[in-house]
């Protein structure tokens, strides 16, 4: 099977039916890996007990930037190839990447308050992701708000392109601006600057929760395209009706 | 496993954590069985797609 098989979503329903329990047992298989290397990792010697909270926060802001990548991806697609999943993707995503966003910010929230003495600072990188937030559901009311798909698509694709350019604002802002963050310690030039016993449950977290993003996405993509064959059906009803 | 001082900080972060998960995987089979549901009830009231193939049961294929 090609990939521009998968553009027809009918084939993509029956690959997806085939994949989808596999990919949810490997997700449960990693969190429950990373749950319990996270509970027994050692405690900071600044922090204390509060860097468990890493393993959670991290991977959630690390998926809030990759999902809206994965979605300007999928914009591409809409506006150039004109793809017939590319806006099935990208509308699935925005749910399942605001949640993750929210999760970072409360947790980055949760963290800061013990260790900066603050729930709240408006400084660049917390600022930026906040934005981040703001925009993914500004385009969830979007395509609600717009009844033709094919318009909505097109306007929200436009809007996560532009929306794209706040990611390499989040990443770089602890380098371009002076800010209460932490620069980046994981990926970095000249490597991580974690401990092993903090690396390595952190990785374990991150892929269990890419790959509980990738299974949920697949799942609400069929959704969405069960939910575009409900309008057609219903639009054919009426227009029976009507003759 | 000892929390610290700062225990309340990680419970609740956790436990975010836990229950917005739990949403996203029940909104999406909530939602699963809502399209389904609505589909079969077309179906049922004769409303079928141009292909004439039932727009719920998708057919096998090989990976």
């Amino acid at each position: 099977m090609s990939l521009i098989d998968l553009a027809n979503p009918t084939r993509f329903l029956a690959l997806s039916a085939r994949v989808l329990p596999w990919l949810a047992a490997a997700t449960v298989i990693l969190l429950a890996i990373g749950l319990y290397q996270s509970a027994y990792a050692p405690d900071d010697y600044q922090q204390g007990a509060t860097v468990k909270i890493m393993f959670i926060h991290v991977p959630n802001a690390w998926l809030s930037m990759f999902v809206w990548g994965v979605m300007s991806v999928a914009s591409l697609g809409t506006l150039v190839w004109r793809h017939p999943l590319a806006d099935v993707a990208a509308k699935a995503a925005a749910p399942i990447g605001a949640s993750f966003t929210f999760l970072a910010l409360l947790t980055g929230s949760l963290w800061g308050r013990p260790m900066w003495g603050t729930y709240w600072e408006w400084d660049a990188r917390l600022t930026s992701v906040l934005i981040l937030f703001l925009m993914y559901l500004g385009l969830m009311a979007l395509w609600r708000a717009v009844e033709d798909p094919s318009r909505a698509a097109r306007a929200a694709a436009v809007l996560t392109l532009v929306g794209a350019l706040n990611l390499p604002i989040i990443k770089f802002s602890v380098d371009w601006w002076n800010t209460l963050h932490q620069p980046a310690s994981v990926m970095r030039m000249g490597g991580s600057t974690l401990d092993k016993a903090f690396l390595i449950p952190l990785l374990v977290m991150a892929i269990a929760f890419t790959l509980l993003f990738v299974t949920l996405h697949l799942a609400a993509m069929r959704n969405e395209i069960l939910r575009r064959r409900v309008r057609s059906l219903q639009m054919m009803q009426a227009s029976q009706k009507a003759a | 496993m000892s929390l610290g001082p700062y225990a309340s900080f990680i419970v609740t972060s956790y436990a975010a954590a836990a229950i917005v998960v739990a949403l996203l995987i029940g909104w999406v089979i909530i939602d699963y069985r809502n399209q389904t549901g609505r589909l079969r009830e077309l179906e049922r009231s004769g409303v079928i797609r141009r292909s004439g193939r039932s727009a719920v049961d998708t057919p096998k294929t090989t990976i």
